[in-house]
């Protein structure tokens, strides 16, 4: 049984298409899939995306088939030798080390995400290797998430959820539980992209009275598309009834998010971050809650991720914590694996990708 | 010539925001008795207290029957009630004494429908689940298909009762890129284009909407609709949101419904009984989130509606119109 199987998966590794068990190859068959450009997949990505790596013929490869463990760091860098391109989700990190030991042949990095932090972009450019990477086709789960959590946070669902399982809750009360409302206020979003957009998008009908954002500099486009007001850092604090993180982390929005933002923040506003965890200065945040500087935060990535169990963010009520699971939904985590396939697929082709990250 | 201002008995069966308390001590038309208290009246004591009222301001966990109306007499004028439902009072019994009613419709519309979203994201997204891994240390590292939840994207929405708040519901949820909004009740309405909503009869809501949202008034004819026929038509990957009335829900059925893979999962912001009992079977499930009936609980909105039910009753008393009369 074990044998068939090991044998099963090596004719996985260099075929495509199906074969039954017992065919031979023809020698010719085998010198062309034997030249087929090798792939590393370094987890096991949704259905969607093995599949079209497995039909297009174009490929051979090898996968870490675990979809809960990430590749140990050591395997990776074994298994990355010579390989022409490589798939990866955020949990690697594409440094130096990583791309030395893949050697030359590497041309294509496709990742599964539209954070590009766990890749060093002058590495790569330097041994001008093409990257791939999946914006929007995420935004709209994305934005989704954030504002499921925005309410999740300040409508207080899961002390609500909590007081409903463990006996809390007594007969209906007139300030039991009361939460703010996002009617008639201002809503700030710091980073205005795609998925800033969308969020606010999302938040209109709920009558916000108002959208402001800040960023490195205006960006008029997408500000029209909703009707945003520019402004600095220090009026996002003090005006924003909420403020949602929407920006990349770079070396400048490391930390940005800190004691200078939240001492100029309303007593009643609510802090959002969906966007990468170390643009957040986390003590500073516990402070800031815990002394009710603001109302309540509410957080989907950090740092580190996981958060350990015992960090003290986790003892505070007006703090809602999420596993990162922003692009958490089955078709876009699909449409996530189908475009870092195809955009795979593309480099190694040498054409235009669908989605190729500039460097 | 004025006549003299005679000062009326007002029983207040709760603490209500002070926003409201200072329009009926500020008056100078009414002397007020109230049950102090965070917690709801005992039967007894809103039996003696309503003695003699020519107006009562209550709660939707107050029953207005017979016996209270009894006891409380011929000088019953008004009746206010701090909320839009009204199936805590008997209608008929109130109809017959001439009394009037006071009700908060509309102040109230866009807190509860942005609850009603809350529950409908947080139960498709899995945000309790979510937020119990981290603390619980289920959370290891990111995976590509762990807690993958329902989006909105492209969806079938469907409301049950496309009223007021149906209506503000609908208009929040369009934006997530719902495909299609469906809509049943008993009529049509013509404000439905607004939300490009399409009238359709029950069933073709159930069999073809990935979301159903119930939100329609507890009625005769609308109590128990949502039984096992009801969820047995719906689809396996729907999501079912009820933030209107508990008793429209069948909750053995829906645990059923919940346990068997016939649909996804459900929220719920109102339950029968309320408090729902903690070793309630719904209360085991995953795929089940339950609030504590926090529809309207926004500071803003709970001020109003105080302020509301209080002009409400003191027009009332002085036989001027109210804000907000409820007409039956």
């Amino acid at each position: 049984m074990w044998y068939g199987r090991v044998a099963l998966r090596r004719l996985q590794r260099i075929a495509v298409a199906p074969l039954s068990v017992g065919s031979s190859l023809t020698r010719a068959a085998q010198r062309e899939m034997s030249s087929l450009p090798r792939v590393y997949i370094t987890r096991q990505i949704p259905p969607e995306g093995l599949r079209i790596l497995r039909e297009s013929g174009q490929v051979q490869f090898d996968i870490w088939d675990s979809d809960d463990v990430p590749v140990p760091r050591k395997e990776l860098l074994k298994k990355v030798k010579g390989v022409d391109g490589l798939v990866c989700v955020l949990t690697e990190k594409i440094d130096a080390e990583l791309l030395d030991a893949a050697g030359p042949n590497l041309k294509v990095l496709s990742t599964m995400s539209v954070g590009f932090d766990h890749l060093s972009l002058e590495e790569l450019k330097k041994r001008r290797i093409r990257v791939g990477y999946t914006p929007d086709v995420l935004t709209d789960a994305v934005a989704e998430l954030t504002v499921a959590l925005l309410l999740t946070t300040s409508r207080r669902l899961v002390e609500a959820t909590h007081e409903a399982k463990t006996g809390g809750w007594g007969t209906w009360r007139t300030l039991w539980l009361c939460g703010y409302e996002l009617a008639n206020s201002t809503v700030g979003i710091l980073g205005l992209g795609r998925i800033g957009v969308a969020i606010a998008e999302r938040l209109k009908p709920f009558k916000v009275k108002k959208f402001i954002y800040t960023d490195v500099a205006p960006r008029p486009e997408l500000a029209r598309m909703i009707d945003a007001e520019y402004v600095s850092m220090d009026e996002l604090a003090r005006q924003s009834d909420f403020l949602a993180v929407c920006c990349a982390l770079t070396p400048e929005t490391k930390e940005i998010c800190n004691k200078d933002l939240f001492s100029k923040m309303k007593n009643t506003s609510i802090f959002i971050n969906t966007s990468r965890g170390g643009v957040v200065h986390q003590e500073d945040l516990y402070e800031a809650l815990s002394s009710g500087q603001i109302a309540g935060a509410g957080l989907d990535v950090t740092v580190p991720e996981p958060l350990p169990t015992s960090h003290p963010l986790f003892t505070l009520k007006n703090c809602v914590i999420l596993p990162h699971i922003a692009s958490a939904s089955y078709t876009t985590r699909n449409a996530m694996s189908a475009l870092a396939a195809n955009n795979l697929l593309l480099g190694l082709k040498g054409e235009p990708m669908i989605k190729e990250l500039k460097l | 010539m004025h006549t003299a201002h005679k000062i009326m008995k007002v029983f207040v069966t709760r603490r209500i925001p002070q926003e409201g308390m200072k329009i009926l001590s500020q008056s100078g038309v009414c002397k007020v008795s109230l049950w102090d208290s965070d917690e709801p009246v005992p039967r007894e004591e809103l039996l003696k207290g309503v003695a003699g009222a020519h107006g009562l301001l209550c709660l939707l966990s107050d029953k207005i029957d017979t016996e209270v109306l009894h006891a409380a007499g011929p000088n019953l004028k008004v009746i206010s009630t701090l909320s839009v439902g009204f199936d805590h009072m008997a209608m008929d019994e109130i109809k017959k004494r001439g009394v009037r009613v006071g009700y908060t419709p509309d102040v109230l519309t866009d807190a509860t429908a942005e609850l009603t979203v809350a529950l409908l994201l947080a139960t498709a997204r899995r945000l309790p689940e979510g937020v119990l891994e981290v603390k619980n240390g289920g959370w290891s590292t990111w995976k590509p298909l762990w807690l993958c939840g329902y989006g909105l994207l492209g969806s079938t929405v469907g409301v049950i009762g496309l009223g007021r708040i149906g209506m503000a519901i609908a208009r929040r949820l369009k934006p997530f890129g719902v495909k299609r909004l469906l809509y049943s009740g008993r009529t049509a309405k013509s404000y439905a284009s607004d939300v490009e909503g399409e009238y359709v009869p029950l069933d073709t809501l159930l069999s073809e909407c990935d979301f159903v949202v119930v939100s329609c008034a507890l009625t005769p004819e609308t109590q128990g609709l949502c039984n096992k026929a009801f969820f047995s038509k719906m689809k396996n990957n729907a999501v079912f949101i009820n933030t209107s009335r508990g008793a429209v829900v069948n909750q053995e059925d829906l645990y059923q419904a919940l346990t068997t893979g016939q649909i996804a999962c459900a929220g719920l912001d109102v339950t029968t009984p309320e408090p729902l009992p903690t070793d309630h079977p719904l209360l085991t499930l995953k795929n089940c989130v339950v609030l504590p009936h926090i529809g309207s609980a926004t500071y803003s909105t709970r001020g109003i509606m105080a302020e509301l039910s209080a002009n409400n009753l003191l027009a009332g008393l002085q036989g001027t119109d109210m804000p907000s009369e409820l007409k039956f």
